[in-house]
């Protein structure tokens, strides 16, 4: 398990160091993908089954096929994506400074014992998505509709919003009428056509 | 494997995400490709997930899968937004450079 861990370890900050680093969108979406897939394989270690779905169908599924579908959108005939000059002369100094503090303070968090030691009653080995077994669909499912329903709401209100926003910032854009307004500019048109008939 | 404890201990975890986060930060601080921005944001949504599955695991509570569901949720939001804006800016002028986007700067 221990091997596993580092392995997955390494693989993740590979696939992560790829990311940032690719020149073109594409391979950092692949790098993603990568990353995506072995944080999948972390959560089953973690016995979170119903994250580690959810992260290989909403991340890589969902996610990562828009941010490919845009790239192929905005690539397609025209200049790609500005490289630009490196920024990192200018704020690597101060960067690497709070990086470290940040760390340090990491590192000092988790190296203090936790003051209680989680117990293990109520929990049983079991196949997985077996009620009462840690992590399982079942308990997720159970704690998602009955505890944290109000919150699972929310999120629906969440998507619509943005939805709603992305529709109104890419869609064709319609200029606002008032209702009243409207009805008397079509009332003015149709008298205005039926004028101009009339003369004909 | 269920009823056993972390794989390996909590600050391995910790570390972990740290260490991803600040390749997210680096990313959206140093790239100036506004897509790969946001890929570095993504990459920073999971390294938090991470650590509250960790946490979880270590403390067999099953809040920290609730909390990492909805961040996903958010962050697909986020991300849909993101895009929808990157489209938007890139129709209006054929480059995409976040630095010569100033229209929003006071």
């Amino acid at each position: 398990m221990t091997v596993a861990f580092w392995i997955l370890a390494v693989l993740l900050v590979a696939s992560a160091i790829c990311v940032i680093t690719a020149q073109k969108p594409v391979y950092s979406v692949a790098g993603l993908l990568a990353h995506f897939l072995f944080l999948a394989i972390t959560y089953f270690m973690l016995s979170a089954e119903f994250l580690a779905v959810i992260q290989l169908i909403v991340y890589s599924g969902a996610i990562l096929m828009l941010f490919v579908f845009v790239i192929a959108l905005l690539s397609s005939g025209v200049a790609p994506f500005a490289v630009g000059p490196d920024r990192l002369p200018k704020i690597a100094a101060p960067a690497i400074a709070v990086i470290a503090i940040l760390l340090g303070f990491v590192a000092y968090a988790v190296s203090r014992e936790p003051a209680v030691k989680p117990s293990l009653r109520g929990i049983v080995s079991g196949p997985v998505g077996t009620a009462g077994v840690f992590g399982s669909v079942a308990d997720f499912g159970h704690a998602l509709f009955t505890l944290n329903l109000l919150p699972f709401e929310i999120t629906a209100f969440i998507l619509m919003v943005a939805v709603v926003g992305v529709i109104l910032l890419a869609g064709d854009h319609v200029p606002y009428v008032p209702t009243r307004r409207r009805a008397r500019l079509v009332e003015h048109d149709m008298r205005e056509a039926i004028v101009r008939a009339g003369e004909e | 494997m269920h009823a056993d404890l972390l794989p390996v201990a909590l600050a391995n975890y910790v570390a972990l995400s740290s260490v991803i986060f600040f390749i997210g930060v680096a990313g959206v601080v140093l790239r100036r490709n506004p897509l790969i921005m946001l890929m570095s944001i993504e990459l920073m949504w999971n390294a938090a997930n991470l650590l509250f599955l960790a946490f979880a695991r270590a403390w067999l509570n099953n809040a920290g899968h609730i909390f990492a569901f909805l961040v996903i949720t958010v962050a697909a939001a986020e991300a849909a937004i993101g895009l929808a804006i990157v489209v938007i800016v890139f129709r209006s002028r054929a480059n995409v450079d976040v630095d010569e986007i100033a229209l929003m700067k006071g």
